[in-house]
């Protein structure tokens, strides 16, 4: 029997695991299919504090995760399928491999790259279309690339691809763009990037990998067929709480829902469950920062380490 | 046995011509989800000696290989049966997923 579950091995879920080991609390950390979390997926990372001069996300991920087996987190490579409650107001964590008894869960599973919904797409996932340009750009040396996007993300991952392929499109629904002026003036003085906007892709086309898209204008409703090697979404992210439905409280875009900072009472990382507290993107709707769920996730160990002393 | 190194050089005596399901693994230095795949395939190795043989590709390393297959995305982990690619897994797996996928075939 453990005395706490963390799901999830971002920043949130880390150090709610250094948290919980050091306070002597038996703790397993189930990291789920991105270890280290989103954070792995970026380059540099400049505002992560105690770092003057910056860190690598991937780096500053191995850190974490070696100072929660330093305290002695016992680390699970599976993701998390289900959360059952017992009789006994104890749960089994259930993953692809086994189930895991415990008193006490911390939901820490972040955000995922959300899905573009067109048809086509699953076909060609990891055959031409990617959701992460630092995971993948490398396999797209001398490639024409599509970047769909209108963000800051959409704008850097462009930015970053032009290592690599010899063009790069920004394809973007509307006419205006989210992204901050500084990016986009990046973007848009770098050669090997054009802009499509009004268009939105409306197939994928290809044979065992794709070499196409067709594109329509949302304007004029015409569509063009556009030869391709790559495709990089980047389209915002979801939190990654479907596993989750039924069993803990969220919002109708799938955050799960905490009690917050305005309770003097409760704990603010309590879940609409007894027993499960939940921090990071997976609960955030405004900050998304890596700091913001590293905080949370002390918080929800603070918490959950409480909520196991008053059960006693 | 443990897992072996392939490159574009032994590959197609070590997995074309293998008698045995061969699992390879392409994967980086700079891949993180990769170094995490790296110790559960060692395991499999373990587990699956003599039934199945294992092996890794460093698409850096053997950009012609890794061509070949058109590997867009890593880890990607590939089954080799008879010198056919049977199964095509994108991303990390965890070992159950894979040892599903050999027990499959064996
Ligand atoms: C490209 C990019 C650049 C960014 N740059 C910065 C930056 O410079 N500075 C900054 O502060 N923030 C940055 N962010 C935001 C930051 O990455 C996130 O706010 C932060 O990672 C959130 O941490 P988290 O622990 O809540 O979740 P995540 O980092 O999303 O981690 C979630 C974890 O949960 C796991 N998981 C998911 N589902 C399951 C399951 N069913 N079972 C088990 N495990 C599961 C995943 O494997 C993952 O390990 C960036 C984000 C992106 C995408």
């Amino acid at each position: 029997m453990y005395d706490i579950v963390i799901i999830g091995s971002g920043p949130a879920g880390y150090t709610a695991a250094i948290y919980s080991s050091r306070a002597f609390l038996k703790t397993v950390l189930i990291s789920g299919f991105i270890p280290g979390g989103q954070l792995t997926t970026t380059t540099e990372i400049d505002n992560f504090p105690g770092f003057p001069e910056g860190i690598m996300g991937p780096q500053l991920m191995m850190n974490m995760k070696a100072q929660a087996e330093r305290f002695g987190t016992e680390m699970i490579t599976d993701a998390v399928t289900t959360i059952k409650k017992e009789p006994d107001g104890t749960f089994a964590v259930v993953t692809g491999n086994g189930t895991y008894q415990t008193k006490s869960i911390i939901v820490a599973t972040g955000a995922q790259a959300k899905a573009m919904g067109i048809a086509g797409e699953e076909t060609y996932r990891g055959k031409g279309i990617s959701y992460c340009a630092t995971c993948d750009g490398f396999f797209f040396k001398d490639k024409q690339l599509i970047v769909v996007g209108g963000g800051d993300t959409a704008m850097e991952e462009a930015t970053f691809l032009t290592k690599f392929a010899t063009h790069v499109t920004i394809l973007h629904r509307r006419e205006e763009f989210r992204a901050s002026a500084i990016m986009l003036e990046k973007a848009k003085k770098d050669p090997k990037i054009s802009f499509l906007t009004n268009s939105v892709i409306e197939s994928f086309v290809g044979d065992t990998k794709l070499t196409g898209v067709k594109i329509k204008n949302t304007v004029t409703n015409a569509i063009t067929d556009m030869p391709i090697d790559g495709v990089f979404a980047a389209i915002g992210h979801t939190p990654a709480t479907v596993f989750l439905q039924g069993i803990v409280a969220m919002d109708a875009a799938g955050y799960v829902q905490i009690k917050g900072m305005r309770s003097a009472t409760e704990a603010h990382s309590a879940t609409s469950v007894d027993g499960i507290f939940a921090a990071g993107d997976c609960v955030d709707t405004r900050y998304r920062q890596g700091i913001v769920a590293a905080g949370m996730g002390a918080m929800a160990a603070i918490d959950a380490e409480r909520w196991l002393q008053d059960k006693k | 046995m443990a897992d072996i190194v392939l490159t574009d050089q032994n590959f197609d005596t070590e997995v074309m011509k293998s008698t045995i399901p061969v699992l390879v693994d392409f994967w980086a230095v700079w891949c993180g989800p990769c170094q995490t795949q790296g110790p559960i395939i060692e395991d499999v190795a373990n587990v699956m000696e003599g039934k199945t043989k294992v092996g890794k590709v460093n698409v850096d390393e053997n950009p012609q290989t890794a061509g070949k297959y058109g590997i867009m995305s890593i880890p990607t982990l590939m089954i080799f049966k008879n010198g056919a690619v049977v199964k095509q897994m994108i991303g990390l797996q965890s070992k159950d997923m894979i040892m599903g996928e050999l027990k499959k075939l064996i």
